[in-house]
């Protein structure tokens, strides 16, 4: 196992905010328009499921089919604009050392999970319940999840339509950058799945970094 | 603390089930598929005819459906595309998902004897006749930009129409997932680049859906972002709400794969 002290980039002395987000745990927090977040996936092939709420009024929120539709392609990449359910940029990949993440194939939850594995998996942690303890804190609810972003997920879809979670390509220390162009409360979920590749079948820890846009 | 044997023990076998039910989900199970419904077969009876509406381009309805009751959709000029949302009735903060529709099926593919299913594990409806398997669960519908966009004026547009169609039963914007539409054949190319395949679309085209839970639905009737025609060609769409047949013991949206029997095991609990 690389230790995360080696498997993360040298910490960025402009960034204003520092977290290791535990395996399998949520975080959130208020970005401002400008700022840029940066989740480092720090041993590589972890699955960071992410939503996106307007933070003056959180019905406007990040929407995965606006996105796609304005981008005309499926996957989330340097320079895929987040779109909101209003049509509005919400944020923009403003850089990526991976180059496939994903928006299409949602959140687990303990009801999919027990669809998909069988019941005994109902009893797992799930993305779902990590975004509704931490939307709580926000006064939002299980009716304000929406398809989210899930960031190092590698989920090909082929031209038969063929839908399938693999191996994720990212390795340790691999990153995102999400620039805010409005102010947004950036809900993660480290995603804590055991039972499909996202994860390698082993949750492991991310770290975040807030960085002030460059003085002028 | 589970020690790494262990836990290296249970990633491998997590790995290997993984693998199964992706063999089974995209190599055997789409053999099972029943083939597409012909055009002129599966009329509805008359005295299983609940009520019948005719949505003209561009506009929106709701539909109530109890469980077994099933929608035929018809798209009769074969230029139209029909979006749609959905809440089950006695809870609408269970509503479709289409992330778990394609995720639990293996496919972004839906057709006969494929299902829409809930953020609960529930499956919505049921795909039970479907003659064109040309639909799209991933781009969406249109919006007021790209309305204005493809048109040149400020046109209606999806958003809006689910926006009215969940006002009038109480909703609001929060309450509007990612849609399913029908007669839109959107596919993924090799780069990921979505392709609109005109061929696709017949005058006539229709599904059957059944409800497996009591529904509310939101229809609209706009051409899909993805449509290139220029100007907008859409044409009326007739929506026959009508008493299904019950569900044979080998119907196939019920058993189609390990997946589903548990999804509907989970639905059929909210009846018993």
């Amino acid at each position: 196992m690389t230790s995360l002290a080696t498997a993360s980039p040298a910490i960025e002395p402009s960034a204003a905010y520092i977290r290791d987000i535990p395996a399998e745990r949520p975080w959130s927090h208020v970005l401002k328009r400008g700022q840029t977040l940066r989740i480092i996936d720090s041993e590589g092939q972890q699955a960071v499921d992410a939503l996106l709420y307007c933070a003056d009024d959180p019905a406007e929120r990040y929407s995965a089919q606006d996105t796609l539709r304005v981008q005309g392609s499926a996957y989330v990449e340097l320079g895929t604009q987040l779109v909101s359910n209003k049509g509005r940029v919400m944020a923009r990949i403003s850089a990526d050392s991976c180059g496939r993440h994903d928006t299409s194939a949602g959140c687990c939850s303990c009801e999919s999970n027990a669809v998909r594995f069988g019941e005994a998996t109902k009893y797992q942690r799930a993305c779902r319940e990590n975004f509704i303890l931490e939307l709580s804190k926000h006064g939002l609810t299980k009716r304000d999840i929406v398809a989210n972003l899930n960031f190092f997920m590698n989920v090909p879809i082929d031209p038969s339509g063929n839908f399938t979670v693999v191996d994720g390509i990212s390795a340790p220390g691999n990153y995102v950058d999400i620039t805010a162009d409005m102010d947004v409360i950036f809900v993660i979920s480290n995603c804590p799945q055991i039972n499909n590749p996202c994860n390698g079948f082993n949750p492991t820890p991310i770290r975040v970094m807030i960085s002030d846009p460059p003085a002028l | 603390m589970i020690s790494a044997a262990v836990k290296r023990e249970t990633s491998e076998a997590n790995r290997r089930r993984y693998e199964k039910l992706r063999a089974e989900g995209q190599e055997a199970t789409p053999k099972g598929l029943p083939e597409a419904t012909a055009l002129d077969a599966m009329p509805i009876a008359e005295g299983a005819v609940i009520s019948r509406e005719e949505v003209p381009a561009d506009w929106y309805t709701t539909v109530r459906l109890r469980r077994g009751e099933a929608l035929r959709i018809i798209d009769i000029s074969g230029m139209s595309s029909v979006s749609m949302i959905g809440w089950r009735e006695e809870d609408t903060s269970e509503r479709i998902n289409c992330a778990d529709t394609v995720k639990v099926q293996w496919s972004a593919a839906i057709s006969k004897g494929r299902v829409i299913l809930s953020d609960m594990g529930r499956v919505f409806v049921s795909l039970i006749e479907d003659t064109s398997g040309a639909h799209d669960t991933l781009v969406g519908g249109s919006t007021p930009a790209s309305a204005l966009a493809a048109f040149g004026v400020a046109s209606r547009n999806t958003h809006e129409n689910f926006l009215a169609a969940a006002a009038k039963i109480g909703l609001g914007l929060r309450d509007i997932p990612p849609c399913v539409t029908f007669f839109a054949p959107v596919s993924v190319d090799p780069k990921g680049r979505f392709l609109w395949n005109a061929s696709r679309k017949r005058p006539g085209d229709f599904v059957d859906l059944r409800a497996e839970m009591n529904v509310v639905l939101a229809l609209s009737n706009c051409a899909h972002p993805r449509n290139p025609a220029r100007p907008s060609i859409s044409g009326p769409v007739t929506l026959i709400r009508h008493r299904a047949p019950p569900p044979a013991p080998d119907d196939p949206c019920r058993s189609i794969s390990p997946e589903i029997i548990r999804a509907f095991a989970f639905t059929d609990r909210l009846f018993t």
